[in-house]
């Protein structure tokens, strides 16, 4: 069964048009990596399927449920869809430890102790139990990143969207990154990122989708579109990022 | 002519201060009030509310305080509204400050990162818990210091109501200017005691900032 369903969505700023009728269905389980050169539509994609952007015409569905910006929908599909930014988007004046339980305390109204062990068991998870009571701001980029991946999985999403979460890291830092990734992909929760890291894509994807102004160019299994694009404009792509 | 020795021109002068210090305390009191629940409003995405807001910063920061005063003081009481110069000293400032502080804060919160807004709202966070838990925790540690900083227009803006017949620090320096003729000394002194009240708020304000600059 689909969770994430995407129909004929076209979304304008203005005059410009970015996404030109998408059709996309990404099922639970599924590791889906978006591919395609910036100003793509890419982002944006990913900014409507949970509700930070506006549509205007199509239709999305997350979990069966119609996804819009209204702010009560929005916080109705934050319990689905947990979100991870390229800038990690910590809260700076709370600990590691309060980011993470902030959300599970006053949204999903668990008690203190509860939310604190949720929180525990996602830092243990992505390797930064030891980190619970220090800032944001006294980590690297990666260990941030980590916590927001804690953050969002600690409100129990049912597809985790990561927004080229590795573009604002160090060389050195993107692999700690990707390796929780892949954990969470063996674990079986469905990933959607828009991802410029072909070797994540290629070994841990389950499906490559190239996207090329504003439409879902080409897709597919990723061993055999990343080695056997089929239209030009994905050679051309893979010509560049390799 | 009655005498006044320095002693009893100090004395009444002190007096006086104290009228200046309980305005400058109600208007920034009013002021500060009245500011939060425009910046609330301006938050709202609600397009009237923002205008609202807009109006009010540009026409109380776009006219002379002192005419703002005078419309308070002699406009009300023409409209059949009695009010007194105290009244009319307190109104007119609390729209001042309110005004200049509704301008500071939004600085203040738009400084914030706009993924602030969205992480908060991935998160399932409704716009007043965001409000409270993320966006104004942040944007008060910045605040702080350009709000202290402000009050000291505050404390000098309180002089103007002497115009209107509010007897405060500068309207008896006035008065004993007039009894005694010593404008030299009066107002040496009225303007000394302004600045003690002023330069502590700026070196308050200056080592606020220094404090929340050095990052935390």
């Amino acid at each position: 069964m689909s969770l994430v369903n995407l129909h004929q969505v076209h979304k304008y700023y203005g005059d410009h048009h970015v996404l030109k009728g998408i059709d996309l269905d990404i099922k639970a389980g599924e590791v889906v990596s978006i591919i395609g050169k910036s100003g793509s539509g890419k982002s944006t994609l990913l900014r409507c399927i949970n509700g930070l952007e506006q549509y205007q015409e199509g239709g999305i569905t997350v979990d069966g449920k119609e996804v819009t910006t209204e702010d009560i929908q929005v916080r109705r599909l934050a319990l689905s869809v947990g979100m991870i930014f390229q800038n990690f988007n910590l809260f700076p004046h709370m600990t590691v430890g309060e980011n993470v339980m902030l959300a599970p305390t006053i949204v999903l109204k668990k008690s203190k102790a509860e939310a604190e062990a949720t929180a525990r068991a996602m830092l243990e998870k992505v390797g930064l139990a030891e980190k619970f009571d220090s800032f944001p701001e006294k980590l690297s980029g990666g260990q941030q990143q980590r916590v927001a991946i804690a953050r969002a999985l600690a409100m129990s999403p049912k597809v985790l969207l990561c927004d080229e979460i590795t573009s604002a890291l160090d060389p050195e830092l993107v692999g700690e990154v990707l390796k929780v990734l892949e954990q969470l992909a063996k674990e079986g929760i469905t990933l959607v990122l828009v991802t410029h890291e072909m070797n994540f894509a290629r070994d841990v994807g389950s499906r490559v989708v190239f996207m090329h102004q504003g439409k879902v160019w080409e897709q597919g299994d990723p061993k055999t579109i990343l080695s056997n694009p089929q239209t030009d404009e994905l050679k051309q792509f893979m010509g560049a990022v390799l | 002519m009655i005498e006044f020795s320095n002693y009893d021109i100090l004395r009444n002068l002190l007096f006086a201060t104290q009228w200046t210090i309980l305005l400058s305390l109600a208007a920034f009191i009013g002021g500060t009030t009245v500011a939060l629940t425009l910046t609330a409003m301006r938050l709202t995405r609600n397009p009237v509310m923002q205008r609202i807001v807009k109006i009010y910063v540009e026409l109380f920061q776009g006219t002379p305080l002192l005419m703002q005063m005078f419309l308070c003081f002699f406009g009300l009481s023409m409209l059949g509204y009695e009010i007194s110069a105290w009244g009319a000293a307190i109104l007119s400032l609390t729209f001042f400050t309110s005004a200049f502080l509704v301008e500071i804060w939004r600085g203040c919160i738009d400084t914030l990162p706009k993924g602030q807004w969205e992480a908060s709202r991935c998160l399932g966070l409704s716009f007043l818990q965001t409000l409270r838990f993320i966006i104004l925790p942040q944007a008060i540690r910045v605040a702080t210091a350009p709000t202290v900083g402000f009050s000291v227009q505050v404390i000098k803006g309180t002089a103007l109501a002497s115009v209107i017949g509010f007897v405060e620090l500068t309207k008896v320096g006035t008065m004993l200017n007039n009894a005694t003729f010593e404008p030299f000394k009066i107002f040496t002194l009225v303007a000394l005691i302004y600045f003690m009240l002023c330069y502590p708020l700026s070196l308050y304000s200056k080592h606020l900032e220094k404090k929340f600059n050095v990052s935390r």
